[in-house]
C-alpha cells in the first residue's frame, strides 16, 4: 500500500516525532514496503474469528485497597531533567 | 426564530478509595507535591497497573444507583494524547465496554418530572496537576492515578436550570452512596458540557461546542447561559458555529477558546494489554443491588409517607445524607405523631451544619412547643448555647434562669405596675387602639427580662384592662 | 578459567568452598577487559570497585530495571535513567543470593531489532566471528555468555529476541510462557508479547535460573498464579515416547540448506533417543510476521509515548514550547528503527485504519494460537530451526528493515501464541557459525521443553564448544 506524505506527516505529528525531510522520504518508502507485505493479512480467513488481546485466559485480577509506602519526593524527582522545589519543571504549553 | 439548547454533561467523580486506581499510593489532599507517587503512577518505564478492587465496586454501585446496566464483561483501553500531566501520555480508560451503560436519572424542573438518560459510566485514572508559571509549568503528580468515574449523559438537557438540577441530583445520589466527596471546589466533582442549538421543533442537531473549567454549580449554570446566548447571536446573524473547546472564565463571566477539536481527537484507543478483562457475575450485581443504601428520592418519599412532611420540607432535609440521617434520628426521638414541629426546627434554627444530640434537640422542642417553658426566641438562644457547650437544654435553662414566667399571680403584679405607669397607653387601648396592648405586653416583658410567657402576659393584662 | 564454567558448576564449587565469589568476579572482570573491547557485549566498562561480590554474578539486559543502576534500553532518550526500583526478577535474584553485575548488556534500542546493531552504544560483535552480528535484540546477553564474559544472563523476548541471538551465539536461550515470569520492571516493548528469560551455557543453568525467576507476581496483572515446579527434575535424559511434531511450513524453499541439514540431523538425533517424530501443520504460520509487526508496533507506539523528557531521560535543551520540545526530544532521542516502529504502530491504531490493521491482526493472532492448540492436543512438543540462516554480517541487512524482520520468521509465532520455546546449539556451519534448534511446547510446559532439550544436549557435544577469541 502506498502511504501518502500527508499520512506520514499526520502520524509523525500524532506521535510527536520530528522528522527531517530526508528521514521523511526514507521512512515513507520503507513503510510502504512493510505495509505491502502486511497486506498479506487480507488473505486470512477471519470470518467468525474473535480478536485476541490477551493471550492468557485470565480475568478479574484485582488488588485490595490497602495503602503502601510511596516514594519520597526526592527519589521520585531524582531523574527529572529540570525541577523546581519539589515539582517537575516542564516547558510551557503554548496552544 | 426560537432556538432550543441541546446539552449533554460529562461528569467526572473522583472516587474516595484509600489508594489510587492502579497502585497502592495513598490518596490524601493537601500533601506536599510529588510525595504520593510510585513507579506505577509516575508511569516509570517497566511499571505495570493492577486495578483497585474497591474502585471497581464503587463504579458498579454507582452505576446501579443510576439505573444503569452493569456489563458482565468489561475491559480497559488506552487513550492516547500528549500532555505533561499525563505521565504515560496515555490514560487508562474504558472505550467500547464501559462498566455501566444505559441508565437514567429523574429530576424535577419547576415542579415537572423529567428523565435524563445516562449513556455510560466508566472508570479511568486522573491526571496530575500543572501550575503555570512565567517560564515553565510545574508538575505535581500526587493526583495522578486517582480513580475517576466518568458519567456521560445523553443530550437530554435543554436549559441551564435542567443542567443544574441534573448535576445536583447526581451529586446527591453519589454522596448517598458514599463513594465520593463530590466537591466541585475541591475538584472531586468536575463537569464538562457539550452544547448546541437548533430551531425549536427541529430533529437534527446543530454544531456543538465543548465547555470546560466550570468549577462550581453556579459556573455550570452561568457558562451554559452564556454559551446559549453566544450561539444564538451567531446563528441569528447567519454565522456558523465552530466546533471547539471553550473554557469558562468565571472572573470575566465569559468563555475563551481552548483549542480546535480536529487535531486532538485521534486518541488511538486499544485494549490495555497490561490489564486482563473483568467479568462481573449476575450474582455479584444482585448482591450490590441489594446492599444499595436508600437513595435520596426514596428517602424523600418515605419522609412524606412516614412523618407526614410536605414534599418541600422533605426535599430540604434529604438533600444531604448526613442531614437526612440526623433528621430521621430526631423524628424517631420525638414521641408525637406530628413531626412538623421537629421539621420546622431542623429547617429553621438548625439549618446550618451544627448538630446537637437528637435527644437534646427533641427535649428543647418539647420545652418550647409543648411545655411552653421558654419562648421560641429563648429557645433559639438556648440552642446556640447547646451547640457551643454541648449541654442539655434543661441544664442551660436552669443555670441561666431562662425559664418562662407563666405564673399568673407573679405576672399580675407586674401587669398592675405597668398599667399604673402608662395611663396614656391604657387610654389608647380603651379607645380601641390595638397596638397599645402590644406596647404594654412589651413593657411587662422588659420588666421580666424577656422571661415572661407573652401569652399569659397578654391574658393577664387584658383581664385587668377589661375590669378597669 | 572460573569464568568459563557454568553457573551450576560454580555453585557447586562455592558450596564446597573450592572458590569464592571474589575469585569469580575477578576472573569475569579480567575476561571482560580482555575480550569486550572486541565483542562489545556490555554497554560500558564497569568502574573498578563497583562490582558487587555478594554472590554468584548474573548479567542483565539493559531493559530490565535495576535500582540505582543505569537502565537505558540502549536508547539516547533514556540517557542517564536510574530506576528508583528493582524489577521483580531482580528482587528474586537478589533474594536467592545472586549478585547483579553492575554493567548492563547491549541490545537493540528498546529491543527493536534482530542484530543488536540498533544500539546507542554501537553494535555487539558475534564471538564466533567478529564480523557477524550476535543476533538480537538480546545480542549482548548471548554474546557475553558465549564469550565467557558472563556466567549467565537475562534477556527479553518479544518476537525471538532471546532465542535468535542464543542460536547465533551457540548458547541456550529460553522464552518462557507468557505470564510465567513477571514483567514488572521490564521496560515494555510489546506488553502482550514480552517475556524475560534466561541465556545460559547449558540447559541445567536455564532450568536453575527459571526456578529462581518464575512465579506469580501481584504487581503484574498478566502474571499467572500457577505453582512453579522444580525444573531440574525434568533433567533426567529420558525422552522415550515423547511425541514431537515437525511443522512442514517451517522447512520451506529459501531456507539456508546448511541450516536445514543441521536441524534435520538434530531431529534424527531425537528420534534415535526414542522420541516419536511426525510432521505437523501450522497453516497460518505465513501470517505470523505481518501480524507481529502490527501488534508489536502498535503496542510499542503506546508504550514509548511516555518518553518525552518531562520526568526522566533526554530533554532537548532550550525549547520553550512544550509540543516543540516533545517533537525535537523524540526526534533526536529515538533511533531510526524506533521511529519507524512508532510511526507504523501509530498508523495501525489511527482513525480509519484500526479495523483494517490492528483489529484484523488480533483476529489472525487467534488463528495462529488455534494452530498450536490443535497440534499440542496430540503432540508434546514441536521442533524447528530457530532462525532461517546462521548469523549474518554486520551491516548486511541494516538498510532493508523488511529482510531483517524476516529473520524472525520461526520465532515470532511463539510470542503470538504465548507459548514457551527454547533454542539450544545443534551444530556449526562449515564457516564455524552456530546453529540453533528450537523446541516449543504448550503453555506452562517448560518441563517438557527442559526434558527434551536436556536429553538432546547430553547426547551431543555442541554446548561444550567455545569460540576462539
Amino acid at each position: 500500500m502506498a502511504i501518502s506524505r500527508e499520512t506520514i506527516e499526520y502520524v509523525a505529528n500524532l506521535s510527536r516525532i520530528q522528522l527531517s525531510e530526508e528521514e521523511l522520504k526514507k521512512i515513507s518508502g520503507q513503510l510502504a514496503a512493510i505495509l505491502d507485505f502486511i497486506d498479506k493479512l487480507k488473505n486470512a480467513d477471519i470470518g467468525n474469528v474473535s480478536p485476541t488481546s490477551h493471550i492468557l485466559p485470565l480475568n478479574n485480577i484485582l488488588r485490595e485497597d490497602s495503602p503502601k509506602e510511596s516514594l519520597p519526593a526526592v527519589q521520585a524527582l531524582a531523574n527529572a531533567p529540570q525541577k523546581k522545589n519539589d515539582f517537575y519543571a516542564v516547558p510551557k504549553v503554548i496552544e | 426564530m426560537e432556538y432550543e439548547a441541546v446539552i449533554g454533561l460529562e461528569v467526572h467523580v473522583q472516587l474516595k478509595t484509600k489508594t489510587k486506581a492502579f497502585c497502592n499510593c495513598r490518596i490524601e489532599f493537601g500533601s506536599p507535591p510529588n510525595s504520593l507517587t510510585c513507579p506505577v503512577c509516575l508511569g516509570l518505564p517497566g511499571s505495570l497497573p493492577v486495578l483497585n478492587k474497591t474502585a471497581l465496586d464503587y463504579a458498579i454501585k454507582t452505576g446501579l444507583a443510576l439505573n444503569c446496566t452493569v456489563q458482565e464483561f468489561t475491559k480497559f483501553d488506552r487513550k492516547h494524547y500528549y500532555y505533561p500531566d499525563l505521565p504515560k501520555n496515555y490514560q487508562i480508560s474504558q472505550y467500547d465496554l464501559p462498566v455501566c451503560k444505559d441508565g437514567f436519572l429523574d429530576i424535577q424542573v419547576d415542579g415537572q418530572a423529567k428523565r435524563i438518560r445516562i449513556k455510560r459510566a466508566h472508570l479511568e485514572e486522573d491526571a496530575g496537576k500543572l501550575i503555570h508559571e512565567s517560564g515553565n509549568s510545574l508538575l505535581d503528580l500526587n493526583r495522578t492515578g486517582i480513580p475517576l468515574l466518568e458519567i456521560v449523559s445523553e443530550p437530554d438537557i435543554h436549559s441551564p436550570q435542567e443542567a443544574h438540577e441534573y448535576l445536583s441530583d447526581l451529586k446527591m445520589v453519589v454522596e448517598y452512596l458514599e463513594v465520593s466527596d463530590c466537591d466541585m471546589e475541591k475538584g472531586t466533582l468536575r463537569c464538562d458540557a457539550n452544547i448546541s442549538l437548533r430551531p425549536k421543533g427541529a430533529q437534527e442537531l446543530g454544531t456543538k461546542t465543548e465547555l470546560k473549567n466550570m468549577n462550581s454549580f453556579k459556573g455550570v449554570k452561568d457558562a451554559l447561559a452564556y454559551e446559549i446566548q453566544r450561539q444564538k447571536v451567531l446563528l441569528e446573524s447567519g454565522e456558523k458555529i465552530i466546533q471547539q473547546t471553550l473554557l469558562w472564565d468565571p472572573k470575566e463571566n465569559k468563555t475563551v477558546v481552548m483549542r480546535t477539536k480536529e487535531e486532538a481527537k485521534d486518541y488511538r484507543y486499544f485494549p490495555e494489554p497490561d490489564l486482563p478483562p473483568f467479568l462481573i457475575s449476575k450474582e455479584k450485581i444482585e448482591q450490590v443491588k441489594k446492599a444499595l443504601p436508600e437513595l435520596p428520592k426514596e428517602r424523600l418519599q418515605r419522609f412524606v409517607r412516614e412523618y407526614g412532611l410536605s414534599e418541600y420540607d422533605a426535599g430540604i432535609l434529604v438533600a444531604s445524607k448526613d442531614r437526612a440521617g440526623y433528621s430521621e434520628e430526631c423524628f424517631c426521638a420525638w414521641p408525637d405523631k406530628n413531626k412538623k414541629p421537629v421539621a420546622n426546627w431542623l429547617i429553621g434554627p438548625l439549618a446550618g451544619q451544627s448538630r446537637v444530640p437528637a435527644k437534646n434537640l427533641v427535649e428543647l422542642i418539647d420545652l418550647v412547643e409543648n411545655k411552653q417553658l421558654i419562648s421560641h426566641l429563648t429557645g433559639k438562644i438556648v440552642l446556640e448555647e447547646m451547640i457551643a457547650s454541648g449541654r442539655s437544654p434543661s441544664v442551660i435553662i436552669q443555670e441561666k434562669n431562662l425559664a418562662q414566667i407563666s405564673d399568673q399571680g407573679a405576672l399580675d403584679k407586674e401587669a398592675e405596675a405597668v398599667i399604673k405607669a402608662n395611663p396614656k397607653s391604657v387610654e389608647d387601648f380603651k379607645s380601641g387602639k390595638a397596638n397599645a396592648l402590644m406596647f404594654l405586653v412589651g413593657q411587662v416583658m422588659k420588666k421580666t427580662g424577656g422571661k415572661a410567657n407573652p401569652k399569659v402576659v397578654q391574658e393577664v393584662l387584658r383581664r385587668r384592662l377589661d375590669n378597669a | 578459567m572460573l569464568n568459563k564454567l557454568t553457573a551450576h558448576e560454580l555453585l557447586e564449587k562455592l558450596e564446597k568452598k573450592e572458590t569464592t565469589v571474589n575469585d569469580i568476579a575477578t576472573a569475569l572482570s579480567s575476561r571482560i577487559q580482555e575480550v569486550d573491547p572486541r565483542v562489545r557485549a556490555y554497554v560500558r566498562l564497569a568502574q573498578p570497585g563497583q562490582i558487587n561480590q555478594c554472590g554468584l554474578p548474573i548479567s542483565i539486559k539493559d531493559n530490565i530495571c535495576t535500582e540505582g543502576l543505569n537502565t537505558e534500553c540502549c536508547s539516547k532518550i533514556l540517557e542517564g535513567f536510574k530506576p528508583p526500583y528493582d524489577a521483580t526478577v531482580i528482587k528474586k535474584l537478589k533474594s536467592a543470593g545472586i549478585a547483579i553485575w553492575p554493567n548492563k548488556l547491549n541490545m537493540d534500542e528498546f529491543a527493536f531489532g534482530s542484530s543488536t546493531e540498533n544500539s546507542s552504544f554501537g553494535p555487539t560483535h558475534n564471538p564466533w566471528n567478529l564480523e557477524c552480528v550476535p543476533g538480537g535484540s538480546s545480542g549482548g546477553s548471548a554474546a557475553a555468555v558465549a564469550a565467557d564474559e558472563a556466567i549467565w544472563a537475562l534477556g527479553s523476548d518479544t518476537g525471538g529476541s532471546i532465542r535468535q541471538p542464543a542460536a547465533f551465539c551457540g548458547v541456550v536461550g529460553l522464552k518462557p510462557t507468557y505470564g510465567r515470569v513477571s514483567r514488572y520492571g521490564l521496560i515494555a516493548f510489546a506488553s502482550s508479547l514480552d517475556q524475560i528469560g534466561p541465556l545460559t551455557k547449558d540447559v541445567r543453568d536455564s532450568a536453575l535460573l527459571m526456578n529462581i525467576i518464575s512465579g506469580h507476581d501481584e504487581k503484574d496483572s498478566t502474571s499467572a498464579d500457577i505453582p512453579v515446579p522444580d525444573y531440574t527434575q525434568a533433567l533426567h535424559g529420558d525422552i522415550k515416547g515423547l511425541k514431537v511434531g515437525v511443522p512442514k511450513e517451517y522447512f520451506i524453499e529459501g531456507m539456508d540448506p546448511e541450516t536445514r541439514k543441521i536441524v534435520d540431523e538434530a531431529i534424527n538425533k531425537l528420534k534415535s533417543l526414542g522420541a516419536q517424530v511426525a510432521p505437523v501443520s501450522l497453516p497460518n504460520s505465513q501470517y505470523a510476521v505481518p501480524v507481529y509487526y502490527i501488534i508489536a508496533t502498535a503496542e510499542a507506539s503506546s508504550n514509548l509515548a511516555r518518553f518525552d523528557g518531562d520526568q526522566y531521560g533526554l530533554r532537548k535543551a532550550g525549547i520553550q514550547n512544550l509540543i516543540e520540545s516533545y517533537k525535537q526530544t523524540r526526534g533526536e532521542g529515538f533511533g531510526q528503527e524506533a521511529k519507524r516502529r512508532i510511526l507504523l504502530g501509530t498508523f495501525a491504531l489511527s482513525h480509519g485504519y484500526y479495523d483494517a490493521y490492528y483489529l484484523r491482526a488480533l483476529k489472525v493472532r487467534t488463528l495462529i494460537k488455534n494452530d498450536f492448540d490443535k497440534v499440542f492436543s496430540e503432540f508434546d512438543c514441536i521442533v524447528a530451526p530457530t532462525a532461517p540462516t546462521p548469523a549474518f554480517k554486520i551491516g548486511e541487512k541494516s538498510a532493508d528493515p523488511l529482510s531483517m524482520y524476516l529473520s524472525d520468521i520461526y520465532t515470532i509465532s511463539v510470542n503470538l501464541a504465548g507459548i514457551p520455546a527454547i533454542s539450544l546449539p545443534c551444530g556449526l556451519t562449515k564457516s564455524g557459525l552456530p546453529i540453533g534448534l528450537q523446541i516449543l511446547a504448550k503453555p506452562f510446559a517448560e518441563e517438557t521443553i527442559f526434558r527434551a532439550a536436556y536429553a538432546y544436549e547430553q547426547s551431543t557435544e555442541w554446548h561444550k564448544l567455545k569460540p576462539k577469541l
